[in-house]
């Protein structure tokens, strides 16, 4: 589904993935781990088309997606939802979700709009009780939900998370995590990028730890949540006080 | 039969995907944790980060035994040594062991590789797996021993030696499947003859065996002589034991569980890659070791890529039986001579038995070489005209496949020592 060689970027003079090599095969939960200023973000910038890439490859169902623009990406299947939610909170839900549709009506798919929508509503109840609200009314879950929903409107092969747990309280994200295996569970492919290592371990399938912009391991979830290096890093486990 | 489908019949796409991978995070890994390798590279003005692909890797220095000498015992150790739960070290085939270490999860992967290995040869968990190879530093004990478990057979830690007792416990525990080195296999199949034990009485399937090379007819004669199919596998301690190559039924070159590591084969002279099938010595990356990762290790096992792709549906490319050690390599009278070529001269003549020793010499300034060659009894009883005529056949085959003059001398069946382990084969007295 998404193959990535040599990706390197960064800002200006600053170099943040000097070089990453990962995958996602179709139909899995990759999760993507690492401290602040990994480069996490940036991976997903680059991605997506935001930050352009300096080198390296990035095949998304075997096309090289690297030079398209970020609205060509999403309409090839490829859909991002960013850090920190970034819904229109002026906007009522469903006007947020026809957002997400835009991509369908210009691959002349408008008429599946509707369909789509009920979709997202069946996934997320919430939304369908809240849809003539401000989104800027929504409780944090809500509008992580809602952001999810409106990428989902483009009927994406690839959804690319950034923290979606982040500033949510744990039985939230134990209800947003239940979402992402669910889309996957409708054949959507994940790329999850998280800070809170253990949640995202505990419904990937593999994951990748990335430090100072490279991957220094990698492996099924279970291989991780072993690992040493990583529970100390990134499980927030104190191994000498646990002796 | 496969243990793990997925992987074993890989997408070669996928496969290099995943080798670059993983390539990669091993070097950012040694790079951060094991300051022999960062200094190393710091040295030869080598940035990892623009290794770019595996053929990348040739831009990388080798790794020698003596490198792993020189950091005894934990200087590679790429983690802490409270995160590692295991240590071997090398049998010291030649001379002072290096050591090496396994975490958690080097132990599961290695399970998983050698129930790989176990699978290929035949066995399943339906099997009763008894295990004569030495239990201890060396890894072959421990290192089949889990990857046994972890593929449900039934498993008899025998350890190597009491070949009386082993072959007593084959009988009544019903023994399926044997796994040690060939020459004590060899020495277990003769035992059982003097015994005067009907291989009938034994229900031996399969034989898997390695730690040392052996030859097409060596496999032969064991497949005859305990009735099993017998195949070949391939490790060595410092890149992690066994499980690093393997044999499948169709028993022509072992696949490199290419997943886990890299092969390439360099000349040994020039260290540049041999031409594609052209024979050169095997050298190893580690692709998933946590504890001890080593980039680039000279095996000095000389062994070929075989290009045709195997039958049997695995994807991993497969290397030539090993045939020999670029440093067992003996250099007499100036000429390279490696141990396996008489091994294989000898089995071709009719009488003599796979036993055999090389005994080198300095007399004067002037290597000599002696083969003792143990001989059916039948032909003491014969006529001297017979031995002469034996000795000079023998003599004059090695020293056509030698380019040396060799003596030769007849000894009877059974006076040369036997190994439980790896074999003696040559006996070097010269004092150079």
């Amino acid at each position: 589904m998404l193959k990535i060689r040599n990706l390197e970027a960064g800002y200006g003079s600053l170099t943040v993935l000097r070089r990453v090599t990962m995958h996602v095969s179709p139909g899995e939960i990759v999760t993507m781990i690492g401290a602040n200023g990994a480069g996490k973000t940036t991976l997903l910038s680059t991605l997506s088309g935001l930050v352009r890439a300096r080198a390296g490859e990035v095949l998304f169902s075997g096309r090289d997606i690297s030079g398209l623009p970020p609205e060509q990406r999403v309409a090839a299947g490829c859909s991002l939802v960013p850090e920190g939610r970034q819904v229109f909170q002026t906007m009522t839900v469903r006007e947020n979700l026809l957002l997400g549709a835009s991509v369908l009506r210009k691959r002349g798919e408008g008429s599946k709009t509707g369909e789509e929508l009920d979709n997202v509503y069946h996934l997320f109840p919430v939304l369908r009780e809240r849809q003539h609200q401000l989104a800027g009314t929504l409780s944090g879950g809500e509008q992580q939900m809602l952001a999810i929903g409106r990428a989902q409107m483009a009927r994406p092969k690839l959804i690319m998370m950034d923290e979606p747990s982040m500033g949510l309280a744990p039985l939230v994200v134990k209800q947003i995590f239940f979402i992402v295996r669910k889309l996957r569970d409708e054949g959507i492919t994940i790329l999850l990028v998280e800070q809170n290592a253990r949640a995202a371990l505990g419904i990937a399938d593999r994951g990748y730890v990335l430090e100072t912009g490279r991957i220094i391991v990698q492996g099924p979830s279970e291989e991780l949540l072993a690992n040493r290096d990583v529970q100390r890093a990134y499980l927030g486990r104190d191994l000498d006080a646990e002796r | 039969m496969y243990w793990e489908q997925e992987r074993e019949c890989m997408d070669r796409d996928e496969l290099e995907q995943l080798q670059l991978e993983r390539l990669e995070s091993t070097l950012s890994r040694v790079q951060m944790n094991v300051p022999f390798y960062r200094k190393k590279f710091d040295e030869l003005g080598i940035d990892t980060d623009t290794v770019r692909s595996v053929d990348d890797l040739r831009r990388l220095p080798f790794t020698t035994k003596d490198d792993l000498r020189n950091n005894y015992p934990y200087g590679l150790f790429a983690v802490p040594l409270r995160e590692v739960v295991r240590i071997h070290a090398s049998s010291g085939t030649t001379g002072m062991s290096t050591v090496v270490g396994y975490t958690q999860n080097d132990i599961r992967k290695w399970s998983n590789l050698v129930a790989r290995v176990l699978t290929a040869g035949g066995v399943t968990r339906d099997d009763v797996v008894q295990i004569a190879f030495g239990y201890g530093l060396f890894t072959g004990g421990f290192g089949i021993h889990y990857g046994a478990e972890r593929l449900g057979a039934s498993v008899i830690p025998m350890s190597s030696g009491n070949t009386a007792r082993q072959i007593k416990i084959m009988q009544d525990f019903r023994t399926t499947a044997l796994i040690c080195t060939p020459s004590y296999a060899m020495l277990i199949a003769e035992t059982i003859f003097d015994m005067g034990i009907s291989i009938s009485s034994l229900s031996l399937k399969y034989g898997l065996f390695g730690a040392e090379p052996w030859s097409e007819k060596m496999r032969k004669e064991i497949e005859d002589k305990l009735r099993i199919r017998a195949t070949d596998n391939y490790g060595l301690s410092e890149v992690m034991g066994p499980g690093v190559a393997f044999e499948c039924l169709e028993q022509n070159g072992l696949h490199v569980n290419e997943d886990h590591f890299l092969a390439e084969i360099v000349h040994p002279d020039t260290l540049e890659p041999v031409p594609s099938g052209e024979e050169g010595e095997l050298v190893i990356t580690t692709l998933a070791k946590e504890a001890f990762p080593v980039i680039r290790f000279r095996t000095r096992d000389r062994t070929s890529f075989i290009t045709e792709p195997c039958p049997c549906g695995r994807s991993f490319r497969k290397i030539a039986r090993v045939r020999g050690r670029t440093d067992d390599m003996l250099i007499i009278k100036g000429v390279n001579v490696f141990p396996s070529q008489v091994e294989a001269v000898l089995f071709d003549i009719e009488g003599t038995e796979p036993h055999y020793q090389i005994i080198i010499d300095r007399k004067g300034a002037l290597d000599h070489v002696a083969v003792l060659v143990e001989v059916s009894e039948q032909i003491f009883f014969d006529e001297m005209k017979k031995q002469h005529a034996l000795v000079d056949l023998i003599r004059n085959r090695l020293s056509s496949e030698l380019g040396i003059a060799v003596e030769v001398n007849l000894v009877e069946k059974k006076t040369l020592e036997r190994a439980e382990g790896k074999a003696v084969r040559v006996i070097d007295r010269r004092k150079l």
